[in-house]
């Protein structure tokens, strides 16, 4: 579906049937040089279990019209643009590493329009190695290479995402090519990369943040330490859920990232 | 698993996809001879059958031992999936009805398996799905040929019968330019030998009967997604940009990026046409596939000592095969395929039919019959098996003489091998 947000297209999935912002609405938020397809079993699901779905390109990223923005707290600006764009007046937010940071941020800015926040492959705040930054700058598809290989924690995980058949470091290889192509922006990753790393305001936000709290991370997780988001749950006070997988979660176990999520939003 | 880069070629061919069985500890792969498996409940069956979850339905749609084929070849190829299906041909058919339907049209090689080149001239024309052949190596042919309805290009990596080699980032540009996908067929080279998305390519299949399974025991065949062609923003494929009335209005590029070509292949071909893998097959491709490295570089080996052999011999008028410097292809062929050009190949006896019927039933080691990629060395007659309607002008024209023989070389003693062929070409002479 597609919107106009501070005046650029933008595109958001709704899960496979046509979004009714009378229903409760929830919002997925992908992360760097993804796009919605990191959520589309999560939307699929809530969308056909009573729920408004938005899982949106971010500006710059696949479907959404460029430039892509340079910072969580324009990326968290944008968000809540596009919630007024949808017509929805207040909605669960649930975003996944450098996305986790954005509804963080969004849920700080604008507390009464969030009604339940989840994070998922986080740490706050979330430096990225100064190697991996410079190799995005210099290198952005050997970058996404080095990326795909920290993000995933087997060969193997089942069932597989979105279906049986798929090579998960093969399709989140792929997509995040597609990604950075599509953008025409040899500086994306950097872009995105560095918009985590400069984050700086994560707990601050935390603070702010008024709804109930979900953390779910990945027991594996060597993009996103778990001892990373200690921080981040005792200040938001959040329930925290670990499932066995990567910093692609989703992709890894994605039956067990449904439990957790249904929980949150119960 | 850290570590700076994605595991290497031989540990993917072992691993990749497959981890020890969490229900009973088995370490090898076990088959999973199910046709269907058991719902949780009503809502867990509810959500599969509306892709809210992953999972396994029906073994015409996905299976798990099926699945670790799929996702070992994707890796092995640098893939982003893949989906098996019960023979090449199936798996042929399978990427084509994809993408394109009636009043579709393709640009094929006209260096074709006679299979393919059925399935295109005849088969699919009678569903008014055209086809314009262009020969591999005439790349202005190729541009010209692309219509308003071209849905993809294809062709082989080695063609048939006399391994041309696919400029693939040529003929990939000339396709992409026009908004369209390369579809390659990999069988004789395997991701050991190419890796066609690193050249470019968008889709691959193979017949996995040949090379992956390695051991002539069952048929099967497999697609490959590079997964980097954007169906999103390409106008010539509404199949997967634009709602599809057969699975609740679904538009597959909306949900995956990806993974769209392979949702649809999934979605409508296995559903609809049902030319899927065995399990038993798929496990067989596998045990195949554990030693693809190995296999490969002694195929490539032994190959290269019988061309030696073959090239200095009398009684031979030619070898084609694409690392001697007199094959049309060999510049290509170092610049793309540097760790051989396979293990199939055809030389010219000098002779009759007659005599080439004589060194066909003098071979003892080489079994006389339709296949390659066999672990034991493979011989055939074109003349007088797979093209035996053919007069010699005929044969001419689809460069086969009377005495050419195709061979399959294997993973027997090379000495053996060449002492088969020395008394086989002896007892040709003899047969004037």
């Amino acid at each position: 579906m597609k919107f106009q947000v501070q005046g650029r297209e933008a595109y958001a999935y709704t899960g496979g049937k046509p979004f009714d912002a009378a229903l409760p609405c929830v919002v997925f938020i992908h992360g760097a040089m993804m796009d919605h397809g990191n959520f589309t079993l999560l939307a699929r699901w809530f969308a056909h279990h009573g729920f408004a779905v938005l899982a949106p390109d971010l500006p710059g990223h696949m479907q959404s019209a460029g430039p892509a923005l340079t910072s969580v707290e324009a990326m968290a600006d944008w968000l809540l643009a596009l919630l007024d764009a949808a017509g929805v007046r207040e909605a669960a937010l649930a975003g996944h590493s450098m996305g986790s940071l954005v509804a963080l941020e969004a849920a700080a800015r604008a507390p009464a329009r969030v009604t339940r926040l989840v994070v998922l492959g986080t740490a706050v705040p979330m430096p990225v190695p100064a190697v991996l930054l410079e190799l995005g700058q210099r290198d952005p598809l050997a970058a996404i290479d080095r990326v795909i290989v920290y993000s995933f924690s087997t060969l193997a995980a089942k069932p597989s995402y979105p279906g049986p058949g798929v090579w998960l470091r093969g399709s989140g290889r792929a997509l995040m090519r597609q990604v950075l192509a599509r953008s025409a922006d040899p500086l994306l990753f950097y872009k995105d990369f560095a918009a985590c790393n400069n984050y700086a305001n994560g707990l601050d936000a935390a603070a702010k943040v008024r709804c109930a709290s979900h953390l779910v991370l990945g027991q594996f997780d060597q993009m996103t330490l778990a001892a990373g988001a200690q921080a981040v749950a005792a200040a938001l006070k959040a329930t925290v859920q670990t499932v066995p997988a990567g910093h692609f979660l989703m992709q890894e176990c994605p039956d067990g990232v449904l439990n957790a999520v249904r929980q949150a939003l119960r | 698993m850290p570590g700076p880069a994605d595991p290497g070629f031989d540990t993917l061919a072992l691993h990749a996809g497959a981890a020890p069985d969490p229900a009973t500890g088995a370490r090898a792969l076990p088959i999973h001879l199910s046709s269907s498996f058991v719902f949780e409940s009503c809502e867990h069956a509810a959500s599969l059958f509306n892709l809210e979850r992953s999972g396994h339905v029906y073994s015409r749609i996905s299976n798990p031992t099926n699945a670790v084929f799929e996702e070992r070849m994707a890796a092995l190829e640098g893939g982003a999936g893949a989906i098996a299906t019960a023979s090449g041909q199936a798996a042929l058919h399978l990427a084509i009805c994809t993408l394109a339907g009636a009043g579709s049209h393709i640009v094929a090689s006209s260096a074709l398996y006679g299979g393919s080149h059925n399935l295109l001239s005849y088969t699919l024309a009678r569903f008014n799905v055209d086809t314009t052949f262009v020969k591999p190596g005439d790349i202005d042919g190729w541009r010209a040929a692309v219509r308003p309805n071209t849905k993809l290009l294809f062709g082989e990596t080695l063609g048939n019968p006399g391994l041309d080699v696919l400029d693939i980032p040529t003929v990939c540009a000339i396709a992409h330019e026009a908004g369209v996908p390369l579809l390659v067929d990999s069988t004789f080279t395997t991701p050991y030998l190419m890796q066609p998305f690193t050249h470019g390519a968008d889709l691959v299949f193979h017949s996995a009967t040949k090379f992956l399974c390695g051991h002539g025991t069952v048929v099967g065949g497999v697609v490959v997604d590079g997964g980097r062609f954007d169906w999103s923003r390409a106008p010539r494929f509404p199949e997967l940009n634009q709602p599809y009335a057969g699975f609740h209005g679904m538009v597959f590029s909306e949900e995956s990026s990806e993974g769209a070509f392979l949702l649809r292949a999934r979605r409508e071909g296995l559903r609809d046409f049902g030319a899927c893998m065995s399990p038993h097959t798929a496990w067989l491709m596998l045990q195949g596939i554990e030693t693809l490295p190995l296999r490969m570089a002694r195929h490539v080996e032994n190959t290269r000592k019988v061309v030696s052999f073959l090239v200095a011999h009398a009684m031979v008028a030619g070898v084609g095969y694409p690392e001697l410097e007199g094959h049309p292809s060999h510049a290509l062929a170092q610049r793309l395929l540097p760790k051989g050009c396979g293990a199939v190949f055809s030389f010219d006896l000098k002779g009759s039919r007659k005599q080439g019927v004589a060194f066909i039933e003098a071979l003892k080691l080489f079994s006389h019959l339709a296949n390659v990629g066999d672990c034991r060395s493979l011989v055939i007659h074109p003349a007088s098996t797979t093209h035996f309607r053919m007069d010699d002008a005929a044969l001419a024209s689809a460069g086969i003489g009377p005495g050419t023989i195709r061979l399959s070389i294997g993973l027997e003693d090379p000495a053996d091998l060449i002492e088969d062929l020395k008394r086989a070409l002896k007892a040709a002479e003899k047969a004037v």
